[in-house]
Parts: structure tokens; C-alpha cells; sequence
């Protein structure tokens, strides 16, 4: 007997949440307990008085448990408001990567002016090294990752996608 | 106005409210609320003798009376015994407040003495729970924790409270009407839709009301209205384990049960309905079988307070997010305001009066050994004129109670159904003798399940309830075994009940009155005995050991390949049938 994987859709969520102890341990372990997927969480703190949090999730998953995802995270007691902005329709989605690339001569030329063609600055050099701050969508950075892999990449960090739907309105 | 302990807090916010009874245990982590009870004369406490006894004692009060459960206890092995009976609230939707005790403040992440991380443990199995580490705090979160364990769809909150927050200060004031921040559960259903909806009914050529456990939630208005409705519209009835009572048994739109261990015209009805309206119901596997091959043909209109209940398991046609009590008062309304006349629908009813020739639910007797659906029949026979409270374990027993007695009412018929929690009964019989004191309450038990629960027979004999335990004894875990039998060519791995105690000595010892019915001869005397008792009475029932319960729908058929005797199916199933619950 195997058991059988079904088609699943890239979402991005966008969850406004009460920021109460626990509650990333709760939207993060109802993904878990439910068999749902979290290619990415992103939590901040987005009023004065610190009392709302937005958290940005990147999910994959078919059409019907998509909706199941959304129903399921609007049934907690501390979720004020669940936007599916892929379904919303334009929206801008962001990653910030920090990338850290060691190499000398030609390699560090190389990693200079490719990070020139992909917008990256450089906030931290040494003769030996640089670490590089770029930003845009998700595959943007990993082809830039990805190029510096062969240019001596030592690590990255990245922060997750963060995302906002275009236009005058909140989603 | 003068400030008061957390633990006085605690006690006038459960005042307050309306808390008349509270099921728990004591420990060191709770010993300031414990003073505070001791120091009042208005909540009772029942000392139960193991805290999950505490949470299904306060379920079965809860299901019975339609009052929340209130359950106390203390910290760390005092929360996690806890844990089984929030999840069994949890899944069958029962309204609940579990306090819990906690370590202070100051020590919680320490590794403690009795310290366990009760939120982080309760967070997914709760449907909302807090630790309060401000007295101040304490009020509004009692007040609230109520609101979210009654309103919406019903289940257990849990609120953690340190021993040093017991201990410190603050005031105390009721707060007003609760506004929650985020929490509006949705109970208004959607005019149009409910309009919708009484079209569809009265265009229906072969309708059937599924109904759940939403309905007995809902109150016992909503079961009224559901027997008008019916009335009106003239479409059957069937329900989930969960909804029995909600509609009598002896009306003759009644198909019984659905499902995996439901009747033969319930099962085929759904099968070959054009129109199936769920109410307060959850599209459950148990229910469905086969989802590919569930009601091909039927549109689906579903009332549900819960949206996430909505297109989980089955997609629907018209969705209806309300009460479903609320829903079916503007139904009834909108099909009396819309003139429809009562449908024709004795075609319909010609096909299921068919089916019902099938007599799904008959069984071989026998002179000599008991048939477990004998007694239960001959139980209800003796209590059906006094309307009694029946509570179960899991198993057999369970699915032969569900099907052989029958209910005329709501809240008198308790049971584990989503989790499937044996040990469930005889606690669910203590909250419910207490809710209920006048009425004859009743354990329909197995002589496994009961053994999961058994201490509690000292907080029957402490408190003077008389429930009465019925046990089906057939020295097997007779849910196993049957399955053992009908997947596994009868390897009865492990599910024989071995060393059994003497149930007649063992309820002796713990002051009950203890009855044996050895054989079929003895079964009404013996019934009459037990219910002839002012106290509470063990009765162990020795049936047939290997009879099998039918119909059955094996995991993943449909509800039209349902086995009616154990020699239509094969010995060993495949590898995908074995892969399922």
C-alpha cells in the first residue's frame, strides 16, 4: 500500500492577531496537528500599543483545504481577521536576506557585481568577505543564493515572506 | 471596595455565574481555592477519585442538564489526568470550565514540583485556554472563559491559575455583558438562505433530515421544532449517535441511527436521498463511509455553527452558518409564511418502508445464553415509562445501546462519541445523577470499559447517587474482537478480558448492591432487582461472548454495501482496509 499526495496551490495568508502569550504556538501548532504545511511564518507587532500582531504564513495546499486552513485559523478565539491574499488577488510580497560570501580575486569581483544586477548592498566587508542585505520575492532571492553558492557563500538568513495586498484599500 | 484573595475571586466570579456543582480533586497547587470552598455553602464540590473521572462527570452533568461542567484540580499529574475527558469535550462539543492549579509564578519553568505546562498541553485539545498570572486579571477571565465554553459551538476552556495568583490580592466586580474582542460566534442564519432552503425542501422528491449532536446544544426548543418541521415537511428523520432523543424513536418518520453501525433504511435513505438537510451535524467518517460514494445523488443544505465544520469532509450545496435551533425556528416560520402545502412524498416513504421490511436490527435469540441486544431491549422495556438518563462506555454495549433503546427526548442519552473515551460512563452517570437527582440514571457498560473508571464507585457511595450500572459482560473487549474476527481471520490479539474481578464482591466492597444475571431465564427479574434498589446498584449480565454487532458498514464502504450478518463477510481484509479507523 502507498499513500497518495494530492495537488496543492502556493497561498499567502495574512492573519491579524490579538499578541497574546501563545498565540504563535497555537496558529503554529494547529498547522501541525491538522497535517497542513508552513513554508513560511513571519510575525510582527503592527500597532502603537503593541496589542495586534500580523502574521504572514505561506501555505501550500489544495483548493478544499485551503479553505478548511482559513476556517480553521478564523475559529481561534484570538484571530481577528484572515485575508487569503493569493485569492485577494495583487499584492506585493517581500523577503530580506542577509547573505554572507567569503572569497578573494576574481570570486569577490564576481559577488560584487552580481549583487549590483540584484539590488544587494553590502553592509558588512572585510578583505576576505562581504554580507550582502537584498530584498524582492522569494525566488528572486534564492537565484541570488543561489549564484553565490559558487562564489563562496558561508550562510543566510532569511526572514520569511512578508506581504501586502496594491491598491488605496486594506485587503 | 475591599480586595480578595485570587481563590475568593475565583469562588464569587463561579457564583456569579451560576456554578452550582464542581467536580474535582485537591492537591498542593490548589490548596488556596480548596480554603475558599471550605470557607462557603454555595458551590458544591464532589470529590471524585481520579481527575478524569472529574471531566467526564462534569460532561455528563453538562449533557444532561445543559449547564456547563465545572472541574477543579491541581497541577501537573492533576492537569494531564484532566487532559482525556477536555479532548472527549472537545470533540463532542460539550460546554465546560476546567480550572487548573499551577506552580507560582516565580517557579513555572523551573521543572517544579507537580509543574507541567498545563496551556501548552491543554492549547489544541481546549478550545481556548489561559494562565492568568494577575489577580486582577482573574474576574474577567472566569466571565469570559464561561462565555467562549457556552456560546458559539460549545467545548472546554482551561484556566491555569499559580498558586501565589490563589494567594495575592485585588478586587473584585462582575463584569458587564461580554464583548469580546474577536470572539463573535455567528448564530443568525442568513434569511435568503434559510429561504433557500425551505424551496429546496418543498421541491424535494426524497428528503431527509441528518441530524447531530448541534441539536441537543442547542436546547430542547430546537428539538420541538425539529419534530415540526418534520411534521410539516413529512421527510424522515435519521441521526448521529451524538443526536439521539432529539427526535422520539417512536415516531414513524424515525429511520434510527446512521452510519457505520446504523439501520438499513437510515443507510439507504441518505444513499438514494435528492436532498439531505444536516443539522447541527459534522459530515463524521463514522457517518459518511465512503466519501465518493456518500448520498451521490442528494443536494446538501447544511446548518452548522461552525464554519470550519462546513465542506470538511463533504461539500455542500447551501451552506447555513447559525444555531441551528435559530434555523430551524425561521425554517418552520418561512415554510408556514411561503404557504407550502405537505409534499406528496409516499413514493419516497413507500421505498423506505421497504427497506425497513429488512428488519436490520433483528437477532438470532437464543433460550439459554443472553443476547446482548435482548438486554438491552429488556432494560428498556422495564425503565421506558420513567424516562431514564442513559449513559455508556465504548465499545459493542455502546452501538447495541444506540440502537436497541430507544429515546423519546434530548439530554437523555450520554455518550463518548468523537473521541471514543472508554471509561466514559459511570463518571457521565455521576454528573448526570447529580444535575438530575430524581431521575433513573444508567451505565450501560462493558466489563472492559468499566474497569477504566471503576474507583468512582466511592463517589457514587459518598454522595448517595443511586445510578445503576448495566453490564454487558462477555469477557472480551467485544469491539476488537469483532473486528479481530472480521479483518484479522479471528486473532483475538489481546482483547480477551482476563482475571476478572467478582463484579458482585467488587461493588459489595464499596457499599453497592451487587447482582448477577447468569442466563436468560433470570434477565427481567434481575433488571427488576436492580431498579427495585434505592441505592445504587452493579448488575454484571453475563451474555453471549461472541456475538458481533450489525449492520455494519466496514471503514471506506458505502452506506450501500453494509453487512447485515457475520457470514457475509471474509476473513481477512487488504492492506487499505486494514490502513483504516
Amino acid at each position: 500500500m502507498h499513500i497518495k499526495e494530492e495537488f496543492k496551490e502556493r497561498h499567502t495568508l495574512a492573519v491579524i492577531v490579538d499578541n497574546e502569550p501563545g498565540i504563535l504556538a497555537r496558529i503554529a501548532g494547529l498547522f501541525t496537528a491538522r497535517g497542513y504545511n508552513i513554508e513560511s511564518l513571519t510575525v510582527s507587532e503592527i500597532t502603537d500599543d503593541n496589542l495586534i500582531s500580523r502574521i504572514t504564513i505561506v501555505t501550500s495546499a489544495s483548493a478544499p483545504v485551503m479553505e478548511q486552513i482559513i476556517s480553521q485559523l478564523e475559529r481561534l478565539v484570538p484571530v481577528h481577521k484572515v485575508t487569503d491574499l493569493t485569492a485577494f488577488g495583487p499584492h506585493v510580497e517581500r523577503e530580506l536576506a542577509l547573505v554572507k560570501v567569503k572569497g578573494t580575486g576574481d570570486h569577490r569581483i564576481e559577488a560584487l557585481r552580481l549583487a549590483e544586477v540584484y539590488r544587494a548592498r553590502v553592509v558588512d566587508a572585510t578583505t576576505a568577505s562581504f554580507v550582502f542585505e537584498v530584498t524582492g520575492g522569494s525566488e528572486k532571492i534564492d537565484k541570488f543564493v543561489e549564484l553565490m553558492r559558487e562564489l563562496g557563500l558561508v550562510e543566510v538568513a532569511r526572514t520569511g515572506v512578508v506581504a501586502i495586498s496594491r491598491g488605496a484599500d486594506a485587503a | 471596595m475591599a480586595e480578595k484573595s485570587g481563590a475568593d475571586i475565583l469562588i464569587e466570579a463561579l457564583t456569579d455565574l451560576g456554578v452550582e456543582v464542581v467536580f474535582g480533586y485537591p492537591g498542593g497547587a490548589v490548596l488556596p481555592i480548596y480554603d475558599a470552598l471550605f470557607k462557603q455553602d454555595r458551590i458544591r464540590h464532589i470529590l471524585v477519585r481520579h481527575e478524569q473521572a472529574a471531566t467526564h462527570a462534569a460532561e455528563g452533568y453538562a449533557r444532561s442538564t445543559g449547564k456547563p461542567g465545572v472541574v477543579l484540580v491541581t497541577s501537573g499529574p492533576g492537569a494531564t489526568n484532566a487532559v482525556t475527558g477536555i479532548t472527549d469535550a472537545l470533540m463532542d462539543s460539550i460546554p465546560m470550565v476546567v480550572i487548573t492549579g499551577q506552580v507560582p509564578t516565580g517557579l513555572i519553568g523551573t521543572d517544579a514540583f507537580q509543574e507541567a505546562d498545563t496551556v501548552g498541553i491543554t492549547r489544541h485539545c481546549s478550545k481556548h485556554n489561559y494562565l492568568v498570572k494577575d489577580p486582577a486579571r482573574l474576574s474577567s477571565v472566569i466571565h469570559e472563559a464561561f462565555h467562549i465554553a457556552t456560546s458559539g459551538r460549545p467545548g472546554p476552556v482551561v484556566v491555569d491559575i499559580p498558586k501565589d495568583v490563589q494567594v495575592a490580592t485585588a478586587r473584585y466586580e462582575a463584569p458587564g455583558p461580554i464583548q469580546h474582542k474577536t470572539y463573535r460566534p455567528q448564530s443568525q442564519p442568513d434569511a435568503a438562505k434559510i429561504q433557500e432552503a425551505v424551496d429546496m425542501l418543498a421541491a424535494a422528491e426524497r428528503p431527509v433530515f441528518y441530524t447531530g449532536g448541534g441539536i441537543i446544544n442547542s436546547g430542547p426548543e430546537a428539538s420541538r421544532l425539529l419534530r415540526e418541521l418534520a411534521d410539516l415537511t413529512g421527510a424522515p428523520v435519521t441521526s448521529t449517535l451524538m443526536g439521539l432523543g432529539a427526535f422520539p424513536a417512536s415516531s414513524e418518520r424515525w429511520l434510527g441511527m446512521l452510519g457505520m453501525h446504523g439501520t438499513y433504511e437510515a443507510n439507504w435513505a441518505m444513499n438514494q436521498a435528492d436532498l439531505i438537510i444536516a443539522l447541527g451535524a459534522r459530515f463524521d467518517d463514522r457517518v459518511t463511509g465512503k466519501l465518493d460514494a456518500f448520498a451521490p445523488n442528494a443536494r446538501k443544505v447544511h446548518v452548522d455553527i461552525d464554519r470550519s465544520s462546513v465542506n470538511k469532509n463533504v461539500r455542500v450545496d447551501l451552506p447555513i452558518i447559525a444555531d441551528v435551533g435559530i434555523a430551524l425556528a425561521e425554517m418552520v416560520a418561512s415554510w408556514k409564511a411561503r404557504g407550502h402545502p405537505k409534499p406528496d412524498l409516499s413514493e419516497w416513504n413507500s421505498r423506505i418502508t421497504g427497506w425497513r421490511a429488512t428488519r436490520c436490527l433483528d437477532f438470532p435469540d437464543s433460550q439459554d445464553a443472553i443476547m446482548p441486544q435482548r438486554a438491552i431491549r429488556a432494560l428498556w422495556e422495564a425503565t421506558k415509562d420513567r424516562a431514564p438518563i442513559i449513559t455508556t462506555e465504548v465499545g459493542q454495549h455502546q452501538m447495541w445501546a444506540a440502537q436497541h433503546f430507544d429515546f423519546e427526548a434530548p439530554n437523555k442519552w450520554l455518550t463518548s462519541g468523537g473521541l471514543g473515551t472508554m471509561g466514559y460512563g459511570l463518571p457521565a452517570a455521576i454528573g448526570a445523577q447529580l444535575g438530575n437527582p430524581d431521575a433513573l440514571v444508567i451505565d450501560i457498560a462493558g466489563e472492559a470499559s468499566i474497569q477504566m473508571n471503576i474507583q468512582e464507585l466511592a463517589t457514587a457511595t459518598q454522595y448517595r447517587l443511586p445510578v445503576k450500572i448495566f453490564i454487558l459482560n462477555n469477557e472480551y473487549m467485544g469491539m476488537v474482537r469483532q473486528w479481530q474476527e472480521l479483518t484479522y481471520q479471528s486473532r483475538y490479539s489481546e482483547s480477551y478480558s482476563d482475571a476478572l474481578p467478582d463484579f458482585v464482591k467488587l461493588g459489595e466492597a464499596y457499599g453497592w448492591k451487587g447482582i448477577r444475571i447468569d442466563n436468560r431465564g433470570e434477565l427481567e427479574d434481575g433488571i427488576q432487582a436492580m431498579l427495585a434498589h434505592d441505592g445504587p446498584v452493579i448488575v454484571d449480565c453475563r451474555v453471549a461472548k461472541l456475538a458481533n454487532c450489525f449492520p455494519m458498514i466496514p471503514s471506506g464502504a458505502a452506506h450501500t454495501e453494509m453487512i447485515l450478518q457475520a457470514n457475509e463477510v471474509s476473513g481477512e481484509m487488504d492492506d487499505e482496509a486494514k490502513a483504516l479507523v
